[in-house]
């Protein structure tokens, strides 16, 4: 473990980054239409200068030697209740670092990109507002140094991402997307918040420091109860399996949202924190394993969606979380995986950014249609999008030396090292990969117009291809340059260790096979829907075909396991409620009722029957004297 | 003198008041059936003060009065009042406040 060292010189700044975005947001939205000319710049502005600022953090943390590099603030303590303490501190790490980066260069990007494809929304002014308070409390969840304060940064950015899935709210299906988003993400929450006590209860902390320096103390069970609980958490965040339904729908929102929130940070938040609770996984075995499990399943989900949905935005989602998936099963395999899930979670967030903003290019000029079975041959009309959205493409396939072949590659490779079954999975799932990626530009860019009538697709403007072209070169050059100059393994070792094992035959042949396969699926996708000609009408297609179109019946499952005995249970107790409940009371009001009806009849108006009821109250009370009198 | 006597007298003419204000209905007999029962009442006062030998139930005797003329002057009205508007003097007539 490394030294933890006071916030200095720039690193007293590091409350900066999140305040300054917290603050655009509260300017934005609370400021009400008086901001709304200007406030959309300040939206960019704000993100743009904690990005400047990540970049000297960067320089700062360069100049120190590996075992320095650990800065922690105090802010003050946060709660302080019997003999639980937490602070708001915030830990600045190689970990931390790369998100923060990560998160507010893309960000900034995204936020210049909305600059030009939300210029005509009514609303954008609020928009601008919710980005920045999701690039706030996502820089909370990756800066705070104890689980408490992550769980706010946690919720911070489950709740922008309601928010934005739910922007355009007077659509029906974006409102049930938005709530669906967030009742599937408060299962996951709840593993965490039951993280957090379980780790309370038995290191009698919650700070990084604490819990890890301790984690020797605690039963192995103990230890894997926390790794499952943190692992139900990641699953929600980051949509694996089986909270994976949320993800799809999540697209209703604006594409800008989908890339940022959906793609390239939020739902990598369960990679982050699997990766930051290295040294709980790494001592319960049976909690790493149910995580290369789940992120196996969820690989081969995505990927089977992700080739069967005509919607490009859905198509690149299930390609989300296709990818999460590699992230999540690297992140299981222990020292040997933890590295490279980092760094395929930085080069996915760049690569899959600048596809979902090329995507968004594409609808742009498509008048917001997201079918591709409506798009095709688009590459001469859209020179620009075309040649970033290929940049993507060929990092994602894994291809070199685009960024995707390096990260991924090393995952592959890793798996190899433990176990020579789930490598073959994973080469095979490149495989899928390479085929709905091919299907994808096949559909979209190439073959034959099968555009609506009177749409003209026309190229968007430079304030969104800008962006394209900065993240296009990011998916060319940033795997090279984090692994040959920036040199990521030895950059994360401090914090989350790295180990190499022996594979049995040489890394170039698995890099061969990989790619042969990836090969493979793409010219099966090129042949399908690149030499053939794409029908408008969806055919019928095999059964894998039309499950995936359903989600792989992930809401039928969910409607059957939860939705339906929630509604029975919510039936029987309205009905109990109504019925039992105020039937009794009612009962007893009735009962009142009837009483009093047949009382008041004796008040008759007549002095004289109130005369004669004195007379025999006083004749009673009379007699009872005499009788007492006489005992 | 037995003082038994005066003591019977008093609960007769009280049982002739109650009855009066029972089964009479005009209300001036109900009203001076009224009287009768707090005379009778004066006289048991007065008795037992003679036969216990202080003053204390004379003294009530002369309250008992004070108010029975109080009353009568109220009482009065209140009738004469309803005579005016329902051209009648029954009680059980006036029997709006009811049920």
């Amino acid at each position: 473990m490394t030294e933890l060292m006071p916030a200095e010189g720039v690193f007293s700044l590091i409350w900066l980054l999140i305040a300054l975005p917290l603050a655009g947001a509260i300017v934005l939205l609370f400021g009400g239409r008086r901001t709304n000319s200007w406030g959309p710049y300040l939206g960019v502005l704000t993100v743009s200068a904690s990005a400047v600022l990540g970049v000297l953090m960067l320089l700062g943390l360069l100049d120190r030697p590996a075992e320095e590099r650990t800065v922690e603030q105090t802010l003050f303590t946060w709660v302080f209740v019997g003999d639980f303490q937490a602070d708001m501190a915030f830990q600045l790490d190689q970990l931390s670092m790369v998100f923060v980066l990560l998160i507010t260069i893309v960000g900034a990007l995204i936020h210049v990109y909305s600059l030009g494809y939300m210029a005509h929304d009514p609303d954008r002014r609020k928009f601008f507002g919710y980005l920045n308070l999701f690039v706030a409390a996502m820089l909370l969840l990756v800066l705070a140094n104890n689980y408490l304060l992550v769980y706010v940064g946690w919720e911070g950015v489950g709740l922008a991402s309601f928010l934005l899935i739910g922007f355009w709210q007077a659509k029906p299906s974006a409102a049930a997307a938005a709530k669906k988003a967030f009742i599937i993400n408060r299962v996951g929450d709840v593993g965490l918040s039951l993280a957090i006590m379980l780790m309370f209860v038995t290191f009698g902390s919650v700070s990084f420091d604490d819990v890890f320096r301790s984690t020797s103390e605690a039963s192995e069970g103990t230890l894997t109860a926390i790794g499952l609980l943190l692992l139900l958490a990641a699953a929600g965040k980051s949509a694996q399996f089986p909270l994976q339904a949320w993800l799809l729908d999540a697209m209703e929102g604006p594409t800008p949202v989908s890339a940022l929130i959906h793609a390239a940070t939020m739902v990598t938040a369960g990679v982050y924190l699997i990766v930051r609770s290295n040294a709980i996984y790494n001592a319960a075995v049976w909690a790493a394993t149910a995580v290369v499990i789940v992120g196996l399943i969820t690989i081969f989900m995505g990927a089977i969606i992700g080739s069967a949905k005509d919607d490009i935005k859905k198509s690149l989602a299930g390609s989300t979380m296709s990818q999460i998936g590699y992230m999540i099963f690297a992140a299981g395999l222990g020292p040997i995986g933890y590295v490279f899930a980092i760094f395929h979670l930085l080069t996915h967030g760049v690569f899959k950014a600048g596809l979902f903003l090329g995507a968004g290019s594409v609808m742009h000029g498509m008048n917001d249609n997201v079918n591709m079975r409506r798009y095709g041959a688009l590459k001469g009309l859209m020179v620009i999008t075309f040649i970033t959205f290929m940049a993507g493409y060929l990092a994602i396939i894994g291809i070199p030396p685009f960024s995707g072949f390096w990260s991924k590659d090393e995952i592959i490779h890793a798996a190899f090292e433990r176990n020579a079954f789930i490598g073959i999975a994973t080469i095979l799932a490149a495989g899928i990969t390479g085929f709905y990626m091919t299907r994808m530009i096949a559909m979209t860019f190439f073959g034959k117009p099968r555009w609506e009538e009177g749409v003209h697709p026309h190229e968007s403007p430079a304030v969104m291809t800008i962006p394209l072209i900065i993240l296009a070169l990011g998916s060319t050059f940033m795997g090279m340059a984090l692994l040959f100059w920036g040199n990521i393994e030895s950059w994360l070792e401090p914090v989350t260790g790295f180990a190499s094992e022996p594979t049995p035959l040489p890394t170039m042949f698995y890099i061969g096979v990989t790619l042969v396969v990836v090969i493979i699926g793409a010219v099966i996708g090129w042949i399908t829907y690149g030499v053939k000609p794409v029908p408008i009408d969806p055919p019928h297609g095999s059964w894998l075909t039309r499950a995936a179109r359903k989600d792989l019946y992930g809401d039928a499952v969910n409607d059957v396991l939860v939705v339906q005995p929630s509604l029975a249970t919510a039936r029987y107790l309205s009905w109990f409620d109504d019925k039992g409940i105020d039937g009794f009371v009612n009962g007893i009001a009735r009962w009142v009722g009837l009483l009093a009806n047949t009382l008041r009849r004796t008040q008759s108006g007549l002095v004289r029957s109130y005369a004669l009821s004195m007379v025999g109250g006083v004749f009673v009370v009379v007699l009872a004297l005499l009788l007492v009198r006489m005992n | 003198m037995n003082p038994s006597n005066y003591i019977l007298l008093s609960a007769v003419l009280f049982s002739i008041g109650a009855i009066g204000v029972l089964v009479r209905r005009n209300a001036i007999i109900v009203f001076m059936s009224v009287e009768l029962m707090l005379n009778a009442a004066n006289l048991s006062f007065v008795t037992f003060a003679r036969m216990n030998g202080n003053l204390d139930g004379q003294v009530v005797a002369f309250f008992v009065m004070v108010v029975a003329a109080a009353e009568v002057v109220i009482g009065l009205a209140i009738i004469v009042t309803i005579f005016r508007t329902r051209r009648s003097a029954s009680i059980d007539e006036p029997s709006l406040l009811k049920y």
